[in-house]
């Protein structure tokens, strides 16, 4: 019984890899796109995201800090969301995305800023994503100075500050994982996202809708082959060429852009293979959707636009608001895109984005059962 | 194993509003050939989809090699040869590549001995690494019953397999379809070729979703007791023309230079062709019903 559904499985698996090797147009699709798309996108969209996640390390406490923090929430820029005890859970934090920004409130912050002294407040910053923290992070300085101001001992306070650097408090801020800022390097695991999304999709959703306009459904049809084998056979030779497109654009992405490369090989085999498969998945359930090949591409632009815009790729997760944020949690891509950013920028393990991986896993099955429920083995 | 292959009552589809195939019924003893005939959407190929599990009827029950049609499709697609009127092989893939798929698809083993086999028995070889789209009728035709005969079926449902063959490709197929009858593969098969109606066992002529005749294609025009009237020679044309609206004449065909005349009523179909020839000097006599009339008629 096994032995045959693996050979079923085989037989249509083995013609669909024939199929895509003999067209042509795929095929240059296929490799010319991420290229293409990793040059172009290498300039990145700037916004100006509020609310951003920040968690607190409160090594002291008292009025200026309360100001401080005070000062920080009324910005707009930080969203306090609570504290964190120790530098090993605020690294955490920013590792597995919980927070973009740590506050660090250092010890005796209080009796040196009322002692007269420059006491250091510091601020980490996830610059993975600098378009999302940038503009925050140079907010940070003028709130700070701004909040300590009445602390001060003997001056008075000037009736307006530009040049709040040194004035009171000493700020420090701490990009950390992409200390020059730089936004190619955030793109990279976006693009990965996207381009896989669109190329993965389309592969998948004409998959079933080609036959059908080619009239070569109904020999499929004839055949014993069971609807999870023609979904397998027609879903696993995509997957190779999708792991295929990943080295093409890590490769054109570390020419080009000079990725650090520094990550957890396994944990990045593991994301892409999940997020290609979700990708097969989807669009195999357009395919048994769809009437015609026209239509099945029209639902995949459909389901693209949202990955592009709400994924986090765009525009910064962090600064949609909770409806478009909602919308991001359902798409494989945004999981994707903070589980691939988190492995090559910040060097994170399988151990920092399992729950990520979990969606993506989850993903998968809801797609499987409701490709399988909608699965008509006959032609009415 | 019972000695009946085909067994259904009553099946009956409609698309839409539309009914396509109405209260239809066979009994196909097993080893048979059963002929199929009927005109252009009567339904042929929506039944034999039906049979063999690739559409599901709306009204109806019955059994295909023992398998219920209506809930053992997947059995019955293993042991049923399904050769569709149009050709649904890969037009990308060679010969040799859409034969190895389906050897695959039935766990055929050892795979290249089967596959090479194959392409040897239906002629295949010579041209085994073109791709499909590219061959000529006659060619996709030997692939296509290749390719049905995979699974070594005990049941051939072919639908309008000779269509745009030519004539000698056509005997070729009829001769591979007979060998295999011989050996006991029961064979359905649609067509609208006269001539290959005569080669089947059993007839069965449907026209617009409705059964009209089920009988042994021997005596066929004896037992729906259809009369025909031969008229040949000069001014043939005006006899045709004459004819219409006499007594008897139910039915006129022409037949190169001659006329076919058939009926119901023999002695009002005689006098007619004698008043009428003997009036425009042209000879007539009377034949034996021919499939050809039958199904005209
Ligand atoms: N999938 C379908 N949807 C709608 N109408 C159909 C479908 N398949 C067949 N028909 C219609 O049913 C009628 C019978 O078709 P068919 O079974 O192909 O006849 P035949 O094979 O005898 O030519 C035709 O009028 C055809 O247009
Ligand atoms: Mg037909």
């Amino acid at each position: 019984m096994a032995a045959r559904t693996f050979a079923r499985i085989r037989a249509i698996a083995g013609k669909e890899w024939l199929q895509m090797r003999r067209d042509r147009t795929t095929m240059m699709m296929m490799v010319m796109m991420p290229v293409m798309q990793v040059v172009l996108f290498g300039y990145a969209i700037n916004t100006d995201p509020r609310n951003l996640p920040t968690q607190v390390e409160l090594r002291d406490d008292g009025p200026a800090t309360r100001a401080i923090l005070a000062g920080l929430e009324n910005s707009e820029y930080f969203d306090l969301r609570g504290t964190v005890a120790s530098t090993a859970q605020a690294d955490s934090a920013l590792r597995q995305g919980k927070a973009l920004f740590v506050v660090t409130i250092p010890q005796d912050f209080e009796r040196r800023l009322a002692a007269g002294e420059q006491p250091q407040i510091l601020l980490d910053s996830d610059a993975t994503d600098p378009v999302a923290t940038s503009a925050a992070a140079g907010a940070f300085s003028p709130i700070v100075s701004q909040a300590v101001r009445p602390f001060k001992p003997g001056k008075p306070a000037p009736l307006e500050v530009t040049e709040a650097q040194g004035d009171g408090a000493n700020p420090i801020v701490h990009r950390r994982y992409n200390p020059a800022g730089r936004t190619a390097l955030n793109i990279v695991p976006g693009l990965l996202g996207v381009i896989l999304t669109l190329t993965m999709m389309l592969m998948t959703a004409i998959a079933l809708t080609r036959e059908r306009e080619r009239g070569t459904l109904e020999s499929l049809l004839a055949s014993p082959a069971r609807p999870a084998e023609v979904m397998a056979g027609k879903t696993i030779p995509f997957i190779a060429m999708g792991l295929g497109q990943t080295l093409i654009i890590i490769a054109s992405a570390g020419l080009l852009f000079n990725v650090p490369m520094l990550w957890d090989v396994t944990a990045l085999a593991i994301a892409v293979s999940l997020f290609i498969t979700v990708n097969l998945l989807i669009g195999f359930f357009f395919s048994t959707l769809a009437e015609s090949q026209l239509q099945a591409m029209q639902m995949t632009f459909m389901a693209i636009m949202p990955s592009i815009m709400l994924s986090g790729f765009m525009f910064p997760f962090a600064g949609m608001p909770l409806w478009a944020q909602s919308i991001g949690y359902c798409l494989p891509t945004t999981h994707f895109i903070v589980t691939v950013r988190a492995i090559i920028l910040k060097a994170a393990t399988l151990m920092d984005v399992w729950p990520q991986l979990l969606a993506l896993t989850g993903l998968c099955v809801v797609f499987a059962l409701a490709s399988l429920m909608r699965y008509r083995n006959t032609l009415d | 194993m019972s000695d009946v292959a085909i067994d259904v009552q009553g099946l009956t589809k409609s698309f839409g509003s539309k009914r396509v195939v109405n209260d239809f019924s066979i009994t196909v003893p097993r080893g048979a050939i059963y002929g199929f005939l009927g005109p252009n959407g009567s339904g042929k190929t929506t039944t034999i989809r039906m049979l063999c599990g690739l559409l599901t009827a709306d009204a109806g029950r019955g059994t295909c090699l023992g398998f219920d049609i209506m809930a053992e499709q997947s059995r019955i697609k293993e042991r049923v040869g399904y050769m569709t009127q149009k050709f649904s092989l890969y037009g990308d893939l060679t010969i040799r590549e859409n034969v190895r798929f389906f050897a695959r698809l039935h766990g055929r083993a050892p795979l290249e001995t089967v596959v090479d086999e194959v392409l040897e028995t239906f002629d295949l070889t010579s041209r085994a690494d073109q791709q499909a789209g590219q061959l000529s009728g006659g060619w996709k035709q030997r692939l296509a019953l290749a390719t049905a005969t995979l699974n070594k079926p005990d049941l051939l449902l072919l639908d309008e397999p000779t269509a745009g063959v030519d004539p000698k490709a056509r005997r070729d197929f009829w001769d591979r379809i007979r060998a295999m009858a011989r050996s006991g593969v029961t064979t359905l098969v649609s067509t609208h070729y006269m001539d290959e109606a005569v080669q089947c066992d059993f007839i069965n002529f449907i026209a617009y979703g409705n059964k009209l005749i089920d009988a042994p294609s021997a005596g066929l025009a004896r037992e729906v007791g259809i009369h025909t009237v031969r008229i040949k020679g000069e001014g043939v044309s005006a006899v045709y023309d004459a004819l219409e609206d006499l007594p008897g004449v139910e039915q006129r065909a022409r037949f190169g230079s001659a006329i076919h005349v058939s009926g119901k009523d023999e002695a009002a179909l005689l006098q007619a062709a004698q008043q009428t020839c003997d009036d425009h000097g042209v000879s007539w006599e009377a034949i034996d019903t021919g499939l050809e009339d039958a199904f005209i008629y």
